[in-house]
């Protein structure tokens, strides 16, 4: 979230798309209604159903799966031809008024560099245009040809209300008022939020579903404004945290770059990592960026790591490719995979194209689950009938079950969405032999070590490397791991006039004393000051709100520097003054930045600087056309899904889905066609229901006992289907059965001159726990993901269904 | 935002209400006390309610009830009926509004509504099977439930449910044990949204007035407050935007009334069926003697093993 929870009582105006609040964040959508109740505020949704959240809202539309680039660009365009938007916001802190450099072009979906045979891009000519003075030029009054404004209004152009309709079947007069609603934010006077989730990540073109939100917001100046944002829903208490702290697959702790094979040392790797300001007196904070690696790595290796060997970088593995979740099943179904260990994580449920997933588990040599409940994936070798068919006796796969304390079993910490760091107590004892997974990996770590250092073995350096120096190194507590994340100096730490600012092993206040000397460490900047002198700030809980804007400054401490709002530099204008009273947040008291949060800026730097408000890019201001970031091109595209029910890309004829997305030989010949599987699907959770965990539980099972598929009443006429009566759905890689839950929430659009129909399919059920047995819902998805995050496209892809015997209810 | 409850004392805390404060006790007289206790009321807001039945749920832990997991017939009610184990129950019913053309899903949390007239007590042959408190909570005492059903048949919204495990009538107490001690009831503790609030009913209409107000700004022009008079009002109310319409919200009565054969029932018959039952009791005392007691086999032992815990996993 670039804003938090409780900022979301500040709107005026929700905007819930790709994404289903009421029902996968029911807490957090008490927000939504307390913004409705005490502030009169609008609630819109956007959604392939009528859902939840829709049932909430005050104006709904619907919106074909996977078409939520066009709808967005309808947006964009509606904004720039109405000239609805907040143009001084738009001037001063995006970068429309950038002049791009001649010879970058976009033409019939495809941007200037396309390589069809690799599938890629050559971005080098997606960049500004420099000037003699090492700067970007810019022209502020937005008129040249080639700034990013011009571009824009050009690029946005085909997607008109019409062309809106005709691709994503929502009826113009529903998606007029939702952009006519949006717009009305344009003006420093009201707010809007933009509240998203898997079902905008879940795309093959996940990421610029987002971008989109993030420009129309931009447009309307609603980004770093209490009740503003671009809002992120996470779906589990921690995922927040497991995100910060570097389990994607190409970064470490802190949004950090993992090495790659091009970066053969330390400098090659910081080297590209300049950062250089595109404008003068920017900040561009990532020049600090070396600072923070440095840091890591003296968390990482201890004494071991010095300036004479680049701190142990070449202890770090470095990346040939990126190995997501596709990738390494993928790799393990080609069977070179020799074990899996699955630490809270169901695989075979929340991996696409199941099939694959099984036969891949089932050509490892080994599997090791640590979890607190019995997952369907350590049963994946069981014959469960239809639901999970295999034969026990030609799976070779040896399984390990360690079962694991559930969160409220052990200390720890939870980052929500918010991106909040809570304490939480150890509130019941474990059961039985269940060990927390700090004790397991410690364990399994001091055995690997000692092996190794007897034995010796390929690849042992960096295992014996790593400093591991916790009071008792097999059980390192919860504390001294946030104290580590956190950082500490390691010899005193003087300023320019030689006074000690810090004492040799005191924990650091902020990451702004972080140093790329080697005297200090600290494993994860971004949480640099949740524990620092004045300790685990994490343990807050003072809910004093004094200035009544749901800040609640003191309670556990926000990544970063217990910040907020993220840009909320931005909610005053470039002379420092509030918008508006009533958006009225940080400004420019003469001497500083100041107002109810951190100031996301260097706090003494006067707005005659001219310093923008966005310091983590080197343009001092946001993006509008992201230069060369992003895989699939600097704007958005309306691109098909992978499977599409339509012949074409009504946009653009001659692009079809995303150019530049992965997929790997096996899964390209198993995507369906409209012919054959004529029917869109989409898949989501149910409120009673946490993803696969709580069918193990009774009283979920009970509220929610049995998997379904929602249709509408036209599709149940056209094939037959009772309310209730069991149908089969199948796509070209695998079938799953359930109840039909025959609904007006569903309803048939009209795309492209053709009656287009969706069916909802819920995730939650297995064939493991309490629940009624279903076969997982990824038997049906497909194996493609987003060109950048490589998000599986789990919410548009193509099925057909039938009506089946079976009990009809 | 509604004030939140505090949370409770950790110490033990003597009961705010009893045996004294009763107004009413089924197939009774007796005499009220003399000063009524302030009248509380849940109040159930539909148009926050997000149907995520968290309530359900918080119902059956706190009260210990076990439910059947069930099928799915096709709609996201479940279980589909109240039960002697779910005591309330989320009904959804997709509502095309023919006025604004938008189809608005209504979400209605069914349980007792706490009649200030409550015809389940007036139905109730049994002494003191159910009871009114001063504060306006209906509840139903186990241990003198004979099961008889009559309740069932007395009350004008079809709540109570007989189980056939121990044959006595359930239904929501509004969690009487909890706001003895000065708490909420437990579905109102887990609402996430505040769509169930709880209070005195004085401060329950006057929240329900705000939310009224916010309705009809945003276009709902017959949104009210369902405490139907026919009943002389209840301690469960709704806020619905279509307070002119209850049935459309999965059956909600229009003009609840108790049925006239229970007010006659209660009037004069009451007396003349209590002495017909009494003489069954009898009969059953002297076939007792006679006959000897009825011999339970070991099978039928371990059928009610199974069925008073309620499950057949």
């Amino acid at each position: 979230m670039t804003n938090s929870w409780t900022d979301i009582g500040n709107t005026d105006l929700v905007w819930i798309m790709g994404g289903n609040a009421a029902e996968a964040h029911p807490c957090g959508f008490k927000w939504v209604t307390e913004a409705k109740h005490n502030r009169g505020a609008k609630l819109m949704v956007v959604d392939p159903r009528f859902n939840r959240s829709a049932a909430m809202a005050d104006h709904y539309a619907p919106i074909r799966p996977g078409s939520d680039i066009a709808f967005l660009s309808g947006v964009v365009n509606y904004l720039l031809t109405n000239d609805k938007i907040h143009k001084e916001y738009v001037r001063h802190y995006t970068n429309a008024a950038f002049v791009v450099k001649d010879g970058y072009t976009f033409d019939e979906g495809l941007f200037s560099g396309y390589d069809a045979e690799k599938r890629s891009y050559d971005r080098s000519s997606w960049e500004y245009e420099i000037g003699p003075d090492g700067f970007a030029v810019r022209d502020m009054t937005l008129s040249h040809p080639r700034c990013v404004f011009q571009l824009m209004k050009k690029h946005f152009a085909p997607y008109t209300p019409e062309m809106v309709e005709r691709v994503s079947g929502t009826p113009k007069d529903k998606f007029l008022k939702v952009a006519e609603w949006a717009a009305s934010t344009a003006n420093g006077e009201r707010a809007m939020t933009i509240m998203y989730a898997l079902g905008w990540t879940q795309h093959s073109h996940g990421a610029q579903n987002i971008r989109t939100a993030a420009m129309i917001q931009l447009l309307c100046g609603n980004v770093g404004i209490p009740g503003g944002g671009v809002n992120a829903l996470r779906g589990h208490s921690n995922v927040q945290g497991i995100t910060d702290v570097g389990t994607l697959t190409a970064a470490i702790p802190g949004y950090l770059a993992l090495p790659t094979e091009s970066e053969p040392t330390l400098e090659s790797h910081l080297g590209k990592r300049g950062f250089k300001p595109l404008l003068p007196n920017q900040t561009s904070y990532w020049q600090n960026y070396r600072k923070f690696y440095v840091s890591f790595l003296k968390s990482y290796f201890g004494a071991k790591a010095t300036p004479e060997n680049e701190f142990g970088y070449q202890w770090l593995p470095k990346l040939d490719v990126a190995y997501d979740c596709l990738r390494m099943f993928d790799v393990m179904h080609q069977g070179k995979t020799t074990g899996l260990l699955c630490q809270g994580f169901n695989p075979l449920m929340s991996i696409a194209y199941a099939n694959k997933t099984r036969a891949a588990l089932s050509k490892l040599k080994f599997l090791v689950s640590m979890d607190p409940i019995e997952t369907d994936t350590v049963r994946f070798w069981e014959n469960h009938g239809e639901f999970n068919n295999v034969d026990p006796a030609k799976i070779q796969t040896e399984v390990f079950m360690l079962p694991v304390t559930s969160f409220v079993e052990e200390e720890g910490s939870f980052t929500n969405s918010s991106r909040c760091i809570q304490w939480k107590w150890k509130a019941a004892d474990p059961y039985f032999e269940s060990k927390p997974d700090i004790d397991i990996l410690s364990d399994l770590f001091s055995r690997i070590r000692k092996m190794y250092e007897k034995e010796g073995g390929k690849g042992a350096e960096p295992l014996l490397a790593i400093d591991w120096s916790y009071k008792d190194p097999s059980h390192p507590t919860a504390d001294e791991l946030l104290k580590e994340l956190n950082g500490k100096a390691l010899v005193d730490l003087k300023d320019a006039e030689g006074k000690v600012v810090r004492a040799a092993g005191q924990q650091l206040a902020s990451f702004g004393e972080m140093r790329d000397d080697g005297s200090t460490d600290g494993a994860m900047w971004i949480y640099t000051g949740v524990y620092g002198p004045s300790g685990n700030f994490a343990q807050r809980r003072d809910n004093a709100d004094p200035s009544g804007l749901g800040v609640y400054g003191s309670w556990g401490f926000s990544w970063p520097a217990n910040r907020r709002i993220q840009y909320n530099r931005a909610s005053a204008d470039p002379q420092g003054n509030p918008w508006s009273e009533r958006k009225k947040y940080m400004f420019w008291n003469g001497q500083r930045w100041t107002g109810p949060d951190v100031p996301d800026y260097v706090p003494t730097i006067p707005p005659d600087r001219a310093t923008g408000p966005f310091i983590m890019n080197a343009e001092g201001v946001s993006r509008l056309w992201v230069r060369g970031l992003m895989a699939d091109g600097p704007f958005p595209v309306h691109m098909e899904p992978f499977e599409s029910p339509l012949a074409q890309n009504p946009v653009f004829p001659k692009l079809r889905g995303n150019p530049v997305a992965r997929v790997f030989k096996g899964d390209m010949e198993v995507f369906g066609n409209a012919k054959d599987f004529p029917i869109v699907a989409t898949t989501y959770r149910l409120v009673e229901h946490f993803h696969f965990w709580t069918k193990n539980v009774h009283a979920n099972a009970v509220v929610q006992p049995e998997f379904f598929v929602e249709l509408s009443e036209e599709l149940a006429k056209e094939k037959g289907i009772k309310l209730g009566q069991m149908v089969r759905v199948w796509s070209n890689r695998g079938e799953v059965k359930g109840k039909a839950v025959v609904t007006k929430r569903m309803t048939p659009l009209k795309v492209d001159g053709k009656t287009v129909h969706t069916v909802g399919l819920p995730l939650n059920f297995g064939f493991i726990g309490e629940t009624k047995k279903a076969s997982p819902i990824n038997s049906l998805t497909p194996a493609v993901g987003d060109a950048n995050a490589q998000t599986p496209e789990f919410k548009a892809f193509l099925v057909n269904i039938e009506p089946i015997d079976g009990p009809v209810a | 935002m509604f004030p939140p409850i505090p949370n409770p004392t950790t110490q033990a805390t003597p009961p705010k209400f009893g045996d004294a404060d009763l107004i009413r006790k089924s197939a009774s007289n007796i005499t009220p006390a003399a000063k009524r206790q302030t009248e509380v009321a849940k109040l159930i807001d539909v148009s926050k309610c997000i149907g995520c039945k968290a309530c359900q749920v918080a119902c059956l832990e706190w009260n210990n009830l076990v439910e059947d997991v069930g099928v799915n017939v096709g709609v996201y009610d479940n279980p589909h009926d109240l039960t002697p184990n779910t005591w309330t129950l989320m009904r959804y019913t997709e509502y095309d509004n023919p006025e604004s053309g938008n189809l608005e899903w209504l979400i209605r949390k069914d349980g007792c509504m706490h009649c200030e007239d409550p015809g389940c007590l007036k139905a109730c042959p049994a002494p003191g099977a159910i009871v009114q408190y001063s504060n306006g909570i209906v509840d139903f005492v186990k241990e003198n439930c004979i099961g008889c059903g009559y309740c069932v048949k007395g009350c004008p919204f079809n709540i109570p449910r007989i189980s056939k495990v121990d044959h006595k009538a359930y239904k929501c107490t509004l969690c009487s044990d909890r706001i003895a001690v000065g708490q909420g009831p437990a579905c109102q503790k887990a609402c996430p949204t505040q769509a169930i609030v709880f209070g005195t009913k004085d401060e329950m209409k006057k929240w329900a007035d705000l939310r009224i107000k916010d309705l009809k700004e945003r276009g709902f022009k017959n949104a009210g407050l369902y405490d139907p008079p026919g009943v002389n009002g209840t301690h469960v109310m709704y806020v619905l935007q279509h307070a002119d319409k209850p049935q459309i919200y999965a059956g909600l009565p229009n003009n609840p009334t108790i049925s006239p054969i229970v007010e006659l029932w209660k009037g004069m018959t009451k007396y003349a069926g209590l002495a017909a039952i009494g003489a069954f009791a009898a009969f059953g005392f002297l076939h007792h003697v006679v006959s000897g007691p009825n011999r339970v086999s070991d099978e039928d032992e371990r059928n009610a093993k199974r069925l008073t815990e309620g499950q057949s996993r």
